[in-house]
């Protein structure tokens, strides 16, 4: 057979310029390495430091402030406050505003000084236990430093006998530290970001393409009508997997759901519209089902890196956090931990319903200035 | 009915990004009449007929279609006119019988089932009805389509660019049933770029760069455009057409079958060039006659050629 040079070359170039016609698929060429390298390489860390950690201080003696400053300079812990009682710290852990709760037991020092060997109790949140293990495998090191320093001075005369005080970690909501019991519920977030951005747009960019829109618009129909017959049988596909998903999650992987079923229908139900606004909103900007498949990868690519589903949230930088505060599946899967592995109920979940909300209006504003704009 | 114009709009206009796709549109419609729209590809002629019906808001410009207020009155338009678009666009994926009944309950009709019944028996596709559209061929999409946007019986039909790519005997059966149609009372307007479509028009207007060029009865349009014309048969004709195209008062030589028609708009230079030819070569047959309506369009399409430069412009 004979080859041609010149032909291969003109198919060679036509494809050249096509690639650079299609901007939208040209974009993602270009921004998804990009961006890959910047989340993997700047965002993600999986030795998170500075986790939000509360005190509940029956002691407010010198060994006992001595202690946690040895906690403190870690840097593995940031201590934001102080808590007065147990129902307080735990409430803490439940809705997410700390990541552990360290209890100094009344007497401390004078149980020190007699030698009674008190404890520490440090609770920790381990239903993500990639986010606190490190702080917890460090604190045998810490405490050792800190023994160090309290029995300098006066207390020196202990030194040498058995260890004058100890630390308990109590790792609370998922004792084993099992992944699953952690990347499972979160899953669902990202299944249902996935599933119902894409299918939402590419519903509404197909009617656009086909040319059937045009027809429906010329009948009496209104468009709200429209939009919203045809996003209710995604709702409906979004209840679906969700049940699946569930039954799954307990059978096969065991996962509890020890919270308020009100609490995560709720949030779910919020969270389904918050993403069907969002594949509406990409079906305003996107002309083919092509670009809008394209556009909706491109948004699950940072859904999964940055929305603590796989790394977690408090090892990112600011920046990342901010990025991933602003993304709906960040502030669900928050919310489904919460309530399947901690037992929360409405009130834990309240900010991440606030978050969503807040996200889901910005959304639903922008796509129906889009939307006009689109009818014309 | 009364004799109110189906269609009245004065100075339509509608501005996409920098381009003036339509500029100052005067037209109306009568009553009862099937109404041709004609001009080049991008001319303007979608995005007018949309305005019309209430699909997109004009930027300059008023008027009222079935004495319904164009800008403020687009859901009852929608009612009483059937609108089929140039692309087939009913659902491939559901079977006919299905794309008739959703149509039907758009327009909210009742008694559904009967309606959907006579539709498809009218189209003859009674064993069909539980075919798949998408695999219907492109003559019986069209008359599909037509079927879906007459079931709520109109007053008005808007057709844009209803053949297009379909092939000659399936648009014949198509002008068929809109004269049927229009026999029944219903006025069409229907936007094409076939000629032999446009000579079955009561009514014409001719757009091009979004301005109306001329419109009238049909019969006028050819004294509109001014041209005399010119029919000669003999031998060699592509070498006289060659010939003629380049002498001044000669601005048109088209073919019709084995004759050329010489048109021109200053009568005496054309008959100079046409006495001279004859002194020069005797075989050739030359005879005066009325300029009719293809010679027009193809003088007005010459004129008129290319808009916005670029195939299937904006609105197309």
């Amino acid at each position: 057979m004979h080859l041609s040079l010149a032909r291969f070359g003109a198919v060679l170039v036509k494809e050249f310029v096509q690639m650079r016609r299609d901007r939208m698929t040209f974009a993602m060429m270009i921004m998804i390495p990009i961006v890959q390298l910047f989340l993997f390489g700047f965002a993600i860390n999986s030795d998170p430091h500075n986790l939000p950690t509360l005190v509940e201080m029956a002691d407010e003696s010198p060994t006992a402030r001595a202690v946690l400053a040895g906690m403190e300079t870690s840097d593995y812990f940031d201590f934001i406050g102080v808590v007065t009682g147990q129902e307080d710290g735990d409430r803490a852990l439940r809705d997410g505003s700390a990541n552990f709760v360290v209890v100094i037991p009344p007497g401390f020092e004078r149980d020190v000084i007699r030698g009674l060997s008190p404890d520490i109790l440090v609770a920790a949140d381990a239903s993500d236990p990639t986010a606190v293990g490190s702080a917890v495998s460090a604190l045998g090191g810490i405490v050792e430093v800190a023994i160090k320093q309290t029995l300098e001075g006066p207390l020196a005369f202990a030194a040498g006998r058995p260890p004058p005080f100890s630390v308990s970690v109590h790792r609370q909501f998922n004792p084993e530290a099992e992944t699953s019991i952690n990347i499972v519920p979160g899953l669902l977030a990202i299944i249902l970001a996935m599933t119902m951005v894409m299918i939402t747009a590419v519903a509404i960019v197909r009617e656009v393409e086909r040319g059937t829109m045009e027809t429906l618009l010329a009948t009496p129909v209104r468009p709200f009508e429209v939009m919203v017959g045809k996003v209710l049988p995604y709702v409906l596909v979004g209840y679906v997997q969700t049940i699946v998903f569930l039954a799954g999650a307990g059978l096969v992987f065991g996962v509890p759901f020890i919270g308020s079923p009100l609490a995560f229908f709720v949030g779910f139900n919020i969270y389904i519209v918050v993403n069907l606004a969002l594949g509406f909103l990409i079906s305003t900007v996107v002309k083919t089902q092509m670009q809008a498949m394209q556009a909706s990868f491109f948004l699950i690519l940072p859904t999964i890196l940055l929305s603590g589903f796989m790394f977690p949230f408090a090892g990112m930088p600011g920046w990342a956090q901010a990025i991933g505060a602003a993304m709906p599946a960040t502030h669900f899967l928050r919310l489904v931990r919460k309530v399947m592995l901690k037992g929360a109920d409405l009130a834990d979940i309240a900010v991440d319903l606030r978050a969503m909300a807040i996200i889901g209006a910005v959304i639903v504003v922008v796509s129906m200035l889009r939307y006009r704009q689109t009818l014309d | 009915m009364t004799d109110t114009p189906a269609i009245s709009v004065r100075g339509l206009t509608k501005v996409f990004g920098d381009k003036t796709v339509v500029d100052a549109v005067d037209m109306d419609v009568p009553p009862g009449a099937i109404y041709g729209f004609l001009g080049p590809n991008g001319s303007g002629k979608t995005t007018t007929i949309r305005m019309m019906c209430g699909l997109l808001t004009p930027d300059g410009g008023a008027g009222e279609c079935l004495g319904y207020d164009i800008l403020t009155e687009a859901p009852k338009i929608k009612e009483n006119v059937g609108y089929m678009t140039q692309k087939f666009s009913l659902y491939g994926d559901l079977t006919i019988r299905e794309n008739l009944d959703f149509m039907a309950r758009m327009y909210r009709l009742k008694n559904r089932r009967k309606v959907v019944d006579k539709t498809l028996t009218d189209l003859g596709l009674e064993g069909r009805g539980d075919q798949l559209a998408g695999t219907l061929s492109g003559g019986w999409k069209q008359r599909l389509a037509l079927a879906a946007c007459m079931q709520h019986q109109p007053r008005l039909l808007l057709l844009d660019e209803p053949t297009a790519g379909v092939d000659p005997k399936a648009r014949r059966d198509f002008w068929d049933e809109i004269r049927r149609l229009s026999k029944r009372g219903v006025t069409v307007l229907v936007s094409t770029h076939y000629m032999d479509e446009a000579i079955q028009c009561d009514f014409i207007a001719y757009i091009a760069y979004g301005r109306k060029l001329i419109d009238g009865p049909a019969a006028e349009i050819p004294a509109k455009v001014g041209l005399h014309t010119w029919r000669v048969d003999g031998p060699d004709l592509t070498e006289l057409e060659d010939a003629l195209a380049s002498r001044p008062g000669v601005e048109q030589v088209a073919r019709f079958g084995a004759q050329l028609h010489v048109s021109g708009t200053d009568e005496a230079a054309l008959a100079a060039v046409i006495a001279e030819e004859k002194k020069k070569n005797g075989t050739h047959r030359w005879q005066k006659k009325d300029t009719e309506l293809e010679e027009a369009f193809i003088y007005l399409m010459a004129t008129a050629a290319d808009n916005f430069g670029a195939p299937g412009g904006p609105g197309e």
